[in-house]
């Protein structure tokens, strides 16, 4: 069984053997403890010179990363908790996403910035957080996130093959997960669609049912609407597509068309809070999209447009109320069942 | 004052002209903005020229600069075209970096500065390790006011560079003003104490003349070359102009006091009267030039903003 975990790991051994400009800069990545969620295991041992342990300093970490892109090297820095790159906005913002664009595209910034994110480990408020959601649409940075689709491992390759900053944000759930494999387990009703290289984004469609609904999501929470949709075929033959993102930003909305023109009700799962959020941009785009439908605005104008995201509260440490904050299975389906209300 | 009429050598010339064309660069963008010829905001080296002359004359091209808002001085003495800086300024498609940048956001060959204050050092950090890796033998140099020391960005700098032993030349020039906030209400302790704390050696002068500038850069350069170790140069100096434009609440008297160790009075000394006569008319020339092509010059397209991703 191969899993999120061991595709990053494997990305990243085979990344700095294959291009000596990769340098891993991170806390606590040294051999033996390898990094907290151990992306990183193996790393200082195999390459001691270009794997870069860390004082606690965020900001620098990732600026001094982005230094070294600007003189060529192609640098991953580790953020240890994806709350931490609140420590980094600077740099992210203000430094590595805008160089190219600020210098008249005569610099690139290869930078990755990898980081765990996402909650349902009982960390509390501070270690659980999914703050992707504020850059995304940040200029000059591309936010991309693995899922258990496509290979995580060739995700991190590409971004580290990307000659800009590229923000990389792992759920810490998908760590354990095993890589699903296209016909088999709950995928075995699907045809699995691509679109895109090399951040790919998917659809998961039937091939001899209509569908009702397509659930657009990205990372941990595809898991999630896997469940749901499963269930919803179960209980109430309502038939799912799902749309994966890997690229969260920017991005394109065409393979989410084209499955609404086929389902014509969409809900976005995300972990982030609900408000200002990732689903809220999509189904904004949606919406614009209506003026220049082919079939004319009135069709459009009828779909049933609906978000699943986390409460916009801070996320507690005990599991109740955790549970109780995040998207889970039973709220997808109950804001699923809620579009064939309207 | 009187003026010692003898032959002197070259570099005296040189780093005359460097100060001057700083000098009249600056004077002309602040008067251009008065005109309204110029549009939003700039910060003006006057009064600082003997820090970047200086040091830029004891520097390799090959050595990787990061400059801060306050970065015309430092571009000009690193080489850069009036010209190209003028119609970045100015906003024009000929700019240093297309008018995308404006008077903080520049780039030219290994010189590179921005707006953020402290956020460049971290930067400037990783750009010293690349050199290390690399061993091109090329150092970093990353320039700071003494408003900078309150940003945490510097100390984590101060520390990797340290720790990591990177070949940084941190330089510090304390004009004695953040803005408008004197050091003794923005600084703690003491700037060396600041260096000592992560075990880098720093070099303080509190001099207006280019010559102990230039020494002590030159004993600060070396050091950083040959032992591929940290160093603060710490200069004391003053800003005659405002911080940016038409913000000044110093008083008056001490601005005056100030000019009076005016650097290119000071190096003046040591030049001849023709010797001052030509650099004056050579960067007068320069600097007509340099305005008056970048006022020709186009804007650059909007179209040019539609790109893919």
């Amino acid at each position: 069984m191969t899993t999120v975990l061991d595709r990053l790991n494997f990305a990243l051994h085979h990344a700095m053997q294959t291009d000596e400009r990769v340098y891993v800069l991170g806390e606590d990545i040294l051999d033996p403890y390898g990094g907290a969620f151990k992306v990183t295991r193996g790393l200082s041992t195999a390459f001691p010179e270009r794997v870069l342990t860390t004082p606690i300093s965020e900001a620098a970490i990732v600026g001094v990363a982005s230094g070294m892109a600007l003189r060529g090297l192609r640098p991953v820095a580790e953020i240890m908790f994806g709350d931490f790159v609140t420590l980094t906005a600077d740099q992210i913002v203000n430094h590595a996403a805008k160089f190219r664009w600020m210098y008249n595209d005569q610099v690139r910034v290869p930078v990755v910035v990898r980081t765990p994110m996402g909650g349902r480990r009982g960390y509390g408020p501070t270690h659980s957080q999914s703050l992707e959601k504020m850059f995304l649409g940040v200029p000059g940075l591309r936010v991309v996130a693995p899922n258990t689709l496509g290979d995580p491992g060739q995700l991190l390759e590409a971004a580290i093959a990307d000659d800009d900053p590229v923000l990389f944000v792992e759920h810490k759930l998908l760590y354990t997960r095993p890589l699903l494999e296209a016909g088999k387990g709950d995928l075995v009703d699907y045809e699995i669609q691509s679109f895109g290289a090399p951040f790919t984004s998917y659809v998961l469609r039937f091939t001899n049912y209509s569908p009702h609904l397509t659930i657009a999501s990205y990372g941990y929470n595809f898991e999630l609407a896997r469940a749901a949709a499963l269930e919803l075929l179960m209980e109430r033959e309502i038939f799912c597509e799902i749309v994966l993102f890997s690229q969260l930003s920017p991005f394109t909305l065409d393979p989410l068309l084209d499955s609404l023109t086929r389902t014509h009700r969409l809900l976005t799962v995300e972990e982030g809070g609900l408000t200002l959020g990732w689903g809220a941009e999509i189904l904004a785009r949606v919406a614009e999209s209506s003026n220049d439908f082919p079939h004319g605005g009135a069709s459009r104008s009828r779909y049933s447009l609906r978000r699943v995201a986390a409460l916009d509260l801070p996320i507690a440490n005990s599991k109740p109320l955790e549970d109780a904050i995040l998207p889970s299975v039973e709220t997808i389906i109950h804001a699923a069942l809620a579009l064939f209300e309207a | 004052m009187v003026r010692y009429n003898i032959s002197v050598m070259p570099e005296n010339y040189a780093l005359f002209r460097t100060m001057l064309l700083i000098r009249r660069f600056e004077e002309r963008l602040l008067a251009e903005f008065s005109t309204g010829k110029l549009a939003g905001t700039t910060h003006a080296y006057i009064g600082q020229e003997a820090d970047a002359a200086g040091i830029f004359s004891v520097t390799d091209p090959g050595d990787v600069v990061f400059s801060s808002h306050r970065c015309h001085g430092h571009l000009l003495a690193y080489g850069g075209d009036p010209y190209r800086l003028a119609a970045e300024l100015m906003g024009k498609a000929t700019g240093l970096v297309g008018g995308r940048g404006g008077s903080q956001h520049i780039h030219w060959r290994n010189f590179y500065s921005n707006g953020i204050q402290g956020g460049i050092l971290p930067v400037a950090t990783g750009m010293a390790l690349a050199e290390k890796v690399n061993k091109t033998g090329k150092i970093a140099l990353a320039f700071l006011g003494d408003g900078t020391l309150g940003e945490g960005a510097l100390y984590e700098s101060l520390n990797i560079a340290s720790l990591w032993s990177l070949p940084i030349l941190f330089v510090v020039e304390n004009n004695r003003y953040a803005q408008t906030t004197p050091i003794e209400l923005a600084v703690a302790g003491t700037i060396t104490g600041r260096f000592s704390a992560f075990g880098i050696t720093t070099l303080e002068r509190d001099t207006s003349d280019v010559l102990e500038v230039q020494a002590a850069a030159l004993e600060a350069v070396g050091s950083v070359r040959r032992n591929g170790r940290p160093v603060g140069l710490i200069l004391h100096t003053y800003r005659f102009s405002a911080h940016s434009k038409g913000d000044e609440v110093r008083d008056p008297a001490e601005i005056t006091r100030a000019r009076e160790k005016d650097p290119l009075l000071i190096h003046a000394m040591r030049l001849n009267d023709a010797e001052c006569a030509r650099a004056e008319s050579e960067v007068a020339a320069i600097i007509e030039d340099a305005f008056l092509r970048a006022s020709a010059d186009p804007f650059p397209s909007p179209e040019s903003l539609i790109t893919d991703h």
